[in-house]
């Protein structure tokens, strides 16, 4: 407590001033969105079929997306965590290029790997998975673009677990599938859902790749900016806001619902500590 | 039988060479050295979690070297416990436990006496609580052998009696112990045989007494460096010091231990010999008879019958001085502080 109270010293006041812009410059462009689009536009844009359709798809399509490779990118993280490996390096840099690459170029970088004459567009159209057009080519879009995020989330929350718990659950006769779901994977939980959400969030905002591998079905980004090249600002906008505060819904539930996975056994330890501070 | 053949394992600027020890069922191995000897390297190698540059681990006729950490069974209790933060005591005690599961587990709650404690997470033990859960923990595994590296480091003394207690009882119920410590006072009250450990090699082996009373070499002499352990019984009267009875002869000593048998420890430079009994602040002044006096490496050691045997150190000047030959009637005194009591706590 006693330490917010310290002198200021004339540096944070410049560091606050320089905060606070950078506040602005994010928050500004925001609220001016929703200040400028009127309840009747945001009405109708809300009840816009297309518009409720776009958003339901990429609501779905950015959770399954992110759910499927979290199935394969969280194990994967508990490797680059534990295991020393030739190439790792290389492997992390690997990891990571996504985030380096424009969007657009990751975009035709999977339509040339996921299109008809491809082994895998090929493959995938014979078990009746379309990808170019399709909500599957949207997944894999979003899910290229966003996995990095869930990996280093992951790696660095299992970096965090003490080696000597696994070692120890081991010498009880643990099998090494056992310690990673009873003492790796719990105790890097937190770590690792924070990495899915951020995942989800940066895949459902993504428009770049998803626009040249599925134009349609459209999803809300692509929709907006269709919008805006067709009918100007004033359309695009209303769907902006809507999409804006559905996100931030989810995404503040997600946050609130993860917190609250490791609540009760903090209340619990929280309780138990004064109980042996009672004593 | 556990059976530890030449082991080596050199990493960084850290090696240990040469390391061989047989451990028989039911003994209580205690392998004592300063910190950062190899003493934890030496359990990490037998559990499994480690692999030794070369040397053989046998238990009985199975190359454990050859086995899975899980199929080893050999049950470690880490210095710091690393009792799994996510789960209560009472999961923590039942996670590696065997066949049924809760009957096994229960077993160990009672034995080790956490009954209070199964449903608090780790983080709110104390040091000696969260000690009793890892013990249980490891002892439900239904480990062939339990190794222990410094189990009583970083506990408080009275948590440490109590625990010393426990791990005799558990001793008794016929468990094979490997335990590491750097205590001198640890090894002798729990020890059936002591290994000690020098610069990442075994320099000595043998029962406590043999250890403590003949070291093997200048260093086993200078790290234990206790030749008298007399075993007795320590009594209370009234307000006054309390006692420490050996065959009928009394030894002030200073503690807060409650009566009952036990032993004492006094360093050999501690005890004074002189040809008058002297007042000093020494509470212990006793007369005796000189029994020997014998040339060691660090000075002259004088035995003192005094009722049972008792070395002194002095120099070589003093033996002259004080003409102090076999037979010689001598007074020896030294301080109830320099006195240490180690109790039997059952």
């Amino acid at each position: 407590m006693t330490r917010n109270r310290t002198k200021l010293e004339p540096l944070d006041l410049v560091f606050s001033f320089l905060g606070g812009l950078v506040l602005l410059f994010l928050v500004a462009p925001l609220v001016g969105m929703v200040l400028d689009s009127s309840g009747h536009e945001l009405v109708r844009a809300g009840m816009d079929s297309e518009v409720q359709r776009s958003i339901w798809l990429t609501l779905w399509t950015s959770m399954a997306g992110t759910l499927v490779l979290a199935i394969a990118a969280v194990p994967f993280a508990y490797l680059l965590a534990r295991k020393e490996f030739l190439l790792k390096t290389l492997v992390t840099a690997v990891v990571n290029l996504p985030i380096v690459i424009p969007h657009s170029a990751a975009g035709i970088a999977l339509l040339g790997f996921m299109s008809r004459d491809s082994f895998v567009g090929g493959a995938g159209e014979k078990i009746g998975i379309q990808f170019v057009g399709g909500a599957a080519g949207i997944m894999a879009a979003m899910a290229f673009v966003s996995v990095p995020f869930l990996i280093t989330a992951a790696r660095d929350g299992f970096a965090m677990v003490p080696e000597r718990l696994e070692k120890a659950a081991m010498t009880l006769g643990a099998s090494p599938a056992r310690v990673f779901f009873t003492v790796s994977l719990p105790l890097a939980w937190r770590a690792v859902v924070s990495g899915v959400i951020l995942m989800w969030a940066r895949g459902l905002s993504e428009f770049g790749a998803v626009a040249i591998i599925a134009y349609h079905p459209i999803v809300t980004p692509v929709l907006i900016y269709e919008r805006f090249g067709a009918f100007g600002l004033k359309y695009a906008r209303p769907v902006a806001v809507i999409f804006l505060a559905i996100c931030l819904v989810f995404f503040v539930a997600f946050r609130w619902v993860a917190a609250g996975i490791g609540t009760p056994r903090s209340a619990q330890r929280a309780g138990a500590g004064d109980i042996h501070a009672a004593r | 039988m556990l059976r530890v053949n030449r082991l080596s394992k050199r990493f960084g600027g850290f090696c240990l060479h040469d390391v061989s020890f047989t451990v028989n069922d039911g003994d209580y191995f205690v392998i004592l050295g300063e910190s950062g000897v190899g003493k934890t390297v030496v359990l990490e190698l037998i559990a499994g979690l480690i692999a030794p540059d070369d040397g053989e681990i046998y238990w009985n006729s199975e190359n454990l070297l050859s086995r899975s950490i899980q199929q080893r069974r050999m049950g470690l209790v880490y210095q710091d416990q690393a009792l799994f933060p996510h789960l209560t005591v009472q999961r923590n005690i039942g996670y590696g436990a065997c066949g049924d599961r809760a009957a096994c587990a229960g077993k160990w709650v009672a034995e080790v006496g956490v009954g209070d404690l199964l449903d608090r997470y780790p983080e709110t033990l104390s040091g000696g609580e969260a000690q009793r859960v890892a013990l249980a923990r490891t002892l439900a595994s239904e480990p062939r052998c339990l190794l222990l590296d410094e189990p009583l480091a970083a506990l408080d003394l009275h948590a440490r009696a109590q625990l010393r207690g426990l791990l005799r009882r558990i001793h008794k119920s016929g468990r094979t112990i490997v335990h590491v410590t750097h205590d001198y006072e640890e090894a002798i009250s729990l020890a059936t045989r002591i290994a000690v450990m020098d610069r990442g090699t075994i320099v000595q082996i043998g029962p406590p007494e043999e250890v403590f009373h003949r070291p093997a070499s200048g260093f086993v002499a200078r790290f234990v460096g206790i030749r008298n352990i007399l075993r007795g019984r320590l009594e209370r009267t009234g307000q006054h010091t309390p006692q420490f009875n050996v065959n009928g002869f009394y030894i002030n000593v200073v503690t807060d231990a409650a009566p009952g048998p036990g032993m004492i420890l006094l360093r050999s430079e501690d005890v004074t010999v002189s040809r008058a009994p002297v007042q000093t602040s020494a509470q212990n002044v006793l007369p005796g008879a000189v029994m020997d006096v014998l040339r060691t490496p660090g000075g002259m050691e004088v035995l003192i019958d005094i009722g049972t045997e008792v070395a002194a150190l002095v120099t070589p000047e003093s033996v002259e001085h004080l003409e102090l030959a076999p037979a010689a009637k001598v007074w020896v005194s030294f301080k109830a502080t320099a006195v240490r009591y180690v109790g039997d706590e059952a």
